[in-house]
């Protein structure tokens, strides 16, 4: 009795003020995400997000135990007083007309932009060197911003977190778009994650794979945000995204089928412990697009609807702290497919074969009510061999019109009467069904302009040829084979006397 | 009685000798390891690794530096201790079929590239400029640490360069050239300011014995792939990526490396043959002179690897929490000052706002028109 309660004691003592029951809850929270989106051309974006928010105002306080929010830039925060910092690196360029609207751009190269805090007295000193020590920090050449590449925007660029004034004099913006952006800016980016890229959505962040995509986005943003509804206290939050978009063809030999294993070359196996929240979101908004359905594997156990970028849409909702999603004995490989309903189109394609036959195309489509069909079909025509030239080669090709043969829906029924005895321009096409009419319809034909040889080369490049060899030939022949001596003139001759004396008398000089 | 007397003597003087010899005995082994531990004379690594090359036919040059950050990393050495310097990029180069990989063997076997590099100088800023400064250590102000050289005096440092070159020069970028003298001149000054204990400098390039010709600071010892008159000669095309993918020297010295871990025992004289003629077609060149060791009692990882000396010791040491912080810290969480109003978010397009603002700049001549009148 007496033991038990001297160890009660003892207990109450180590529990009390100055011991080790700290119950108080964490100030900072990382919850991450990654959307997946497939994209109207066959493509596939892949969204990550990485959001860490710290419940701490770090002006005021002299911080020195970081958690889940990275040293490195929270001493920049307190250092160079930032209100805001936006930073980002992009390769390639996002296609909105064929991939729809992102939700983030960057522009190519890399970009930075940050709002300083009113009590900043040398704004541009402080730039530069906060541009400096962030070159450093991810390994780019940041430090070639100086006063010739930045700029202060007096109209966009308000800030994106809380803010008292937007005095745009605290403003610097800079755009480097010749920078490259490579592995080396990958690996700091990932180590100012909590996990790193050991558990959780990073292990999905492999720079062979995602350097090998159309467009790759990375960015860091660091905002002051509410900390609660009534918004009365500040949270920083550093929120880390990269954006990549696989491409069908270079990525996905040509198939729409994706699956995070042929992504990423990874599936994920563990939710990251750090983290609050980890989730990943499939858009199945257009499940139904070119009569093709999308199947998502495994199926989703919640979905989540909302209005993105002013259009209602669906997600397909993976929470990886459920354990029934992703457990010890099974990794989560999500995979997309596009399954077709049975074809009731028909295309047959011949191919044309030189100087033997041409190409041949016939597709049957359904067109849909309402709307403009485009068929385009792109050919090559080979050179002719110049025997094989019409006389006026100048004129043209033609290209042979298309046919359009269809059947249109009739808006009146007509009534089925015996079709020889109709009149005769209405015994064509033998109708058989009465709610609709053949009809075949032509093209205009093409006649197309082609390069045309200088078929007068032929002769001159003969008669070239030929003065060109008789000189130089006909030259050294003679000069090889004949020899020269040379000959006395003859002195005798009775014609030659005659001629001579003839001559004398003449007086023109003798032979 | 003098007998009995000079026994004891004897006896004594006898276990005198014995004390003192084992004394000493045990003096030398102390000294003898004290020796070891302090044998190459260095505490710490580190690693300046230049590829001088723009272009992407210039591949070979870069491939060759990220294959010796590869060795030096996979040693020991971290990032923070390296200084890599690549003029041009390409692992990410448009022409590169497989993006964020640089391979060193054909048929693909080897990404020098990896998963988690870290360039600290790239693109435009390898210049003769910064790396000269980065040798000396008059970097500008506000330079962040990882692209500074911070060596003292017990560092043992390695310079490896790659690039074309000529007798007495190294190209840089296409644009501009360093000299042997230069060269030599910088490394006096690091002596002078003592920013090494010793230095090992590799060079790859056309003539590249001509780079050390000039050196006359003590400590360094120097290796080239070159002779003067000769050219350095690149190892094999891939058909894949299209270009050279490694210099020959360099390639034998990575497949040397390969084989090293940090605990090996191999020295400098291995290092001496590692490329000779018949598989070099040049003829490798080093110089010793100025070294005050001799090169077989120099480890490979003196210079390539970072081996730290670990003293273990059993004592333990228990930590007390400091009552004090854990208090301050309780205040601050008491004391969370809660604004009387409410924050908010800025408007993002504020038409109105932008649209009737007054810019106020610096720009002098919009005043010199506001006053109508003409100013200079």
């Amino acid at each position: 009795m007496a033991v038990a309660v001297r160890l009660a004691l003892i207990v109450l003592l180590l529990l009390g003020p100055g011991g080790w029951g700290h119950t108080e809850p964490s100030r900072d929270s990382l919850r991450e995400e990654l959307v997946i989106t497939p994209l109207p051309s066959g493509d596939v974006a892949a969204t990550f997000q990485f959001r860490t928010r710290w419940d701490s105002e770090l002006q005021r306080e002299e911080v020195s135990h970081y958690r889940l929010f990275p040293k490195a830039l929270g001493q920049l925060i307190s250092k160079y007083s930032l209100q805001e910092l936006h930073l980002s690196f992009t390769q390639g360029f996002w296609r909105t007309r064929y991939w729809g609207p992102p939700f983030l751009q960057a522009p190519s190269g890399a970009e930075l932009w940050v709002w300083f805090q009113d009590t900043v007295t040398d704004v541009d000193k402080s730039w530069k060197e906060l541009s400096n020590v962030l070159s450093g920090i991810f390994c780019a050449s940041l430090n070639f911003i100086d006063s010739t590449n930045t700029v202060i925007p007096t109209a966009s660029f308000k800030p994106l977190g809380l803010a008292n004034g937007t005095d745009h004099y605290f403003l610097r913006y800079a755009v480097l778009p010749r920078e490259v952006v490579c592995t080396e800016n990958l690996t700091p980016w990932k180590k100012l994650l909590p996990c790193s890229s050991k558990a959780g959505l990073s292990v999905l962040l492999k720079a062979d794979r995602l350097f090998h995509t159309s467009y790759h986005s990375q960015a860091v943003h660091i905002r002051p945000v509410c900390r609660n509804a009534r918004c009365t206290s500040i949270s920083w939050e550093l929120r880390q995204t990269l954006s990549v978009v696989f491409d069908a063809f270079v990525t996905g030999q040509g198939k729409k089928d994706w699956s995070l294993f042929r992504m990423f070359s990874r599936t994920l196996t563990e939710p990251c412990p750090l983290a609050a929240e980890s989730r990943v979101y499939v858009d199945i908004t257009s499940s139904k697009q070119d009569n093709e359905t999308l199947e998502v594997n495994p199926p989703p156990l919640t979905t989540y609807q909302d209005v993105i970028l002013g259009t209602q849409k669906t997600y397909a909702v993976y929470d990886l702290l459920d354990t029934a999603v992703i457990n010890n004995s099974r990794n989560l490989n999500l995979q997309l497919k596009w399954k077709r309903p049975p074809e009731n189109g028909y295309i047959h394609y011949q191919p044309a074969q030189d100087r033997l036959q041409p190409h041949l195309l016939e597709m049957l489509i359904q067109l849909p009510a309402n709307s403009v069909t485009k068929v385009s079909i792109q050919f090559e025509r080979a050179l002719l061999k110049w025997t094989e030239y019409t006389p006026d080669p100048n004129h043209g090709f033609y290209v042979s019109p298309s046919v359009l043969s269809a059947l249109v829906p009739s808006i009146v029924a007509s009534k089925p009467v015996d079709w020889e005895e109709s009149p005769l321009f209405n015994s064509l096409f033998p109708g058989s069904d009465s709610s609709s009419y053949f009809v075949r319809l032509y093209t205009e034909p093409l006649l197309v302009n082609l390069p045309t040889p200088d078929f007068s080369m032929p002769y001159n490049v003969i008669c070239l040829t030929c003065t060109v060899v008789a000189v130089c030939y006909g030259s050294f022949y003679n000069l090889l084979t004949r020899t020269f001596h040379i000959e006395e003139p003859s002195k005798g001759g009775l014609a030659k006397r005659l001629a001579n004396l003839i001559r004398r008398a003449r007086g023109v000089p003798p032979l | 009685m003098a007998a009995n007397s000079f026994r004891p003597r004897v006896l004594t003087a006898l276990a005198g000798l014995l004390a003192l010899s084992f004394g000493s005995l045990a003096d030398s082994r102390i000294e003898d390891q004290a020796e070891q531990f302090f044998r190459s004379g260095h505490t710490n690594n580190w690693a300046v690794l230049v590829c001088t090359s723009r272009f992407w036919f210039n591949y070979r040059h870069v491939a060759n530096t990220l294959s010796v950050y590869r060795s030096v990393k996979r040693l020991g050495i971290p990032d923070s201790h390296i200084v890599l310097m690549l003029a041009d990029d390409m692992a990410c180069n448009a022409r590169n079929p497989k993006p964020a990989t640089v391979f060193s063997h054909k048929n693909m076997e080897l990404n020098v590239y990896g998963d988690d590099v870290e360039v600290d100088y790239r693109s435009y800023e390898v210049t003769v400029e910064n790396f000269l400064r980065v040798l000396t250590g008059r970097v500008p102000p506000g330079t962040p640490r990882s692209k500074r050289l911070l060596s003292d005096d017990r560092s043992n440092i390695l310079i490896y360069m790659t690039g074309h070159g000529g007798n007495g020069f190294l190209k840089f970028q296409d644009s501009e050239e360093i000299t042997n003298i230069e060269l030599a001149d910088a490394f006096e000054q690091m002596w002078q300011k003592r920013r090494y204990n010793e230095l090992l400098f590799i060079i790859d390039t056309c003539q590249g014995a001509s780079m050390y010709e000039r050196f006359y600071s003590p400590n360094i010892m120097a290796l080239a792939s070159s002779q003067v008159g000769e050219d350095s000669l690149s190892h094999q095309p891939d058909p894949a990526i299209g270009v050279h993918l490694m210099d020959r020297y360099t390639f034998y010295v990575l497949e040397f490396l390969e084989e090293i871990n940090p605990a090996s025992q191999t020295n400098m004289n291995d290092l001496f043959q590692v490329c000779p003629k018949s598989l070099c077609v040049s003829t490798p060149g080093h110089r010793t002179d100025l070294f005050q060791r001799d090169p077989k009692n120099v480890l490979i990882t003196d210079f390539f690897g970072s081996v730290r000396k670990v003293e273990i010791t059993t004592e333990t040491i228990s930590l007390q929490p400091d009552l004090g912080i854990m208090e301050s810290s309780n205040k601050e969480d008491q004391i969370d000052e809660e604004r009387m109003e409410p924050l908010k978010y800025a408007e993002q397009l504020p038409v109105a706002q932008i649209i009737h603002q007054e810019i106020l700049t610096d720009l002098p001549y919009l005043n010199k028109v506001h006053g109508g009148q003409e100013v200079d």
